[in-house]
């Protein structure tokens, strides 16, 4: 059955109420797999980073990471999730060749940590909780190369190319129970739900959790039911959605499917689907018919992992500061609004904004170059703002150029750029590049005599009252000192020459 | 109680990508059934207060370092593969015409 037609989403939710069920792959940051001591590092030539124990060879035994584990608990407890006394490994068997072994080491019915939640903060500032599931330790599959086919698909690829690097990596699966009730916020739920457990990974330090890298993957389960209703309509699962702006286009796209499909009679197919980037469409992957056999048992070769209460306790009481509560800390702090901190937010800006101001510079300053000058930069690379070759302290040292009256804005941008270019510190690029604010008062004044000179018309309107004519006379000292002095000091000499009240 | 059907192996048997003809299923239905009923015996012997076991031995919190030890090299990691292709594992087509 093919859908073209979709109702609008104002319809679909004037009729249907979604449901949706969050599934996240965290790839841990360690530098071992989690079953062997082969390397995990990117980039490296094709399986080159294999041994007998990931490609499953007869005899190989493996043996968990410490960190592995470790991870997962603390996962598991900034996600307010109770951590299991005991609990195993289980396989997981299916046919597909991105997994040497026939089976991908999981949990089943015994995950490491299970029944939290997570409050994820909504662009007006709502709270929403997100019931957490469960968090279990698994371990990421090869790489498929499909050859023959067109661009890359295995839909008529005469065969397929494996690299296994990446099976054996250590992830992390993070599943949410039912998002009710979020109505028509439910895309953003999701999306706000997926920003802030990366923003939590990061602050675990457990993972870079870059979703273009694929480190931090998700699943977007979702189904409708009717206004009122109680009982889950079929879902969908739209699989590997990959930025925060698709996990929310994914869901949205999937109400209004769902909502056509439903509207005119028809009934949901439980499948996987696939969603694309371009259009911001799925379209339909596998069919699950029946309910998958993985025909799950316990991993033999490994034995339970028991973490014990006082481990629990110690890694709970080395947590960081939840990223929302230091958000919302450094949002008074700073004094900006809900708004301007999502904006910082999104720009990836908190932690450079606060390791300047930690520099030495005022929270407004911080603010602006970095959301500003630098936001732009980055945007123009391509980058993200923690990428670019300049330093919180090297802003702040600005900053303090800036407010010492060293440097105008002008000149701060022109100092930006040098360090940037890789001219030095701010100190070494005024030097080097002449950048000084001209605040000689006999230079000044000498120019200012000049600007009313040359400009008698405009010097008469000012005497005779109109102030706003003053700014011609700013921009001809400014041009005249090309552009290194005070504007504001130079409006104070101009006024004062000419005896204007300012 | 334990046991297996008929319906039960050919379903085990699709799953494990193996083709059998119908004799043959009547023939490891049969087998299956008196095997598993032999190993069932073992619940006879275990009362409640036994759990159980996935492992013989009493081990928990095996653990290792997350320090890097050497791979094999590519062409140890190929030289059992049936055929290769630009380094990596070569395989059949994975999803028929359909």
């Amino acid at each position: 059955m093919t859908v073209t037609d979709l109702v609008s989403y104002e319809d679909a939710l004037a009729t249907y109420d979604p449901v949706m069920g969050l599934e996240v792959h965290v790839e841990l940051g360690t530098k071992t797999k989690m079953f062997c001591g082969c390397s995990t590092e990117l980039g490296a030539e094709s399986n080159s980073q294999t041994c007998p124990t990931c490609l499953g060879l007869p005899g190989a035994l493996p043996v968990v990471n410490a960190t592995g584990v470790e991870s997962a608990v603390k996962i598991g407890l900034a996600l307010h999730c109770e951590i299991a006394e005991w609990c195993r490994f289980a396989r997981k068997n299916y046919f597909y060749p991105d997994m040497p072994k026939n089976f991908q080491t999981s949990q089943y019915d015994e995950p490491i940590a299970f029944d939290g939640y997570l409050d994820v903060q909504l662009e007006d500032g709502e709270i929403f909780r997100v019931e957490i599931e469960r968090a279990h330790m698994e371990e990421d599959t090869g790489k498929s190369t499909h050859v023959g086919g067109a661009t890359g698909r295995i839909h008529g690829a005469s065969h397929s190319l494996l690299d296994y690097n990446r099976a054996g990596i250590p992830l992390i699966e993070i599943v949410t129970k039912p998002i009710e009730g979020a109505g028509e916020r439910a895309p953003e739920v999701a999306k706000a739900y997926v920003a802030e457990l990366r923003e939590l990974i990061k602050a675990l330090g457990v993972s870079e959790a870059r979703m273009e890298q694929g480190q931090m993957r998700c699943d977007v389960n979702l189904s409708l039911r009717p206004n009122g209703t109680a009982k889950f309509g079929t879902r969908s699962e739209t699989k590997n959605v990959n930025s925060l702006r698709s996990v929310e286009r994914a869901a949205r796209f999937e109400i209004q499917r769902h909502a056509a499909v439903l509207s005119s009679g028809g009934t949901i197919v439980q499948e996987t689907r696939h969603f694309h980037e371009d259009d911001g469409s799925t379209t339909s992957g596998r069919v699950k018919e029946e309910a998958e056999d993985y025909r799950y048992f316990p991993e033999p070769d490994l034995v339970p992992v028991a973490p014990s209460r006082e481990w629990v306790e110690e890694l709970r009481a080395g947590l960081p500061e939840l990223p929302r509560v230091r958000r919302n800390r450094l949002r008074e702090e700073w004094g900006v609004s809900e708004h301007d901190m999502q904006s910082i937010l999104n720009a990836g800006a908190v932690d450079p904004i606060a390791a300047t101001i930690e520099a030495g510079a005022d929270a407004a300053s911080a603010r602006k170059w970095w959301m500003g000058e630098l936001s732009r930069r980055a945007n123009e690379d391509g980058t993200d703002l923690a990428a670019l070759p300049i330093t919180p302290a090297q802003v702040a040292r600005v900053a303090e150029l800036v407010t010492a009256g060293e440097l105008n804005d002008k000149l701060a941008r022109q100092v930006i750029e040098g360090v940037l270019n890789g001219e030095g510190d701010p100190d070494a690029v005024v030097e080097k590049r002449g950048l000084k604010v001209v605040s000689d008062e006999g230079a000044l004044t000498a120019a200012v005599d000049e600007a009313i000179a040359g400009n008698q018309a405009i010097a008469d309107k000012i005497r005779g009252g109109k102030v706003a004519a003053a700014g011609a006379l700013v921009g001809a000292v400014m041009k005249a000192t090309r552009g290194q002095a005070d504007a504001a000091r130079v409006k104070e000499l101009i006024l004062a020459k000419l005896g204007v009240e300012g | 109680m334990p046991g297996i059907t008929r319906e039960e192996v050919a379903h085990l048997a699709r799953l494990a990508r193996l083709e059998l003809k119908d004799e043959e299923l009547d023939h490891f239905a049969g087998q299956l059934d008196d095997i598993i009923g032999a190993v069932a015996r073992v619940s006879e012997v275990a009362d409640q207060d036994v759990p159980p076991t996935s492992h013989p031995l009493p081990l928990t919190n095996v653990m290792r370092a997350d320090e890097v030890r050497p791979s094999l090299s590519p062409e140890q990691a190929l030289s059992g593969a049936p055929a290769q292709e630009q380094q990596k594992f070569k395989v059949p087509q994975i999803l028929g015409e359909d």
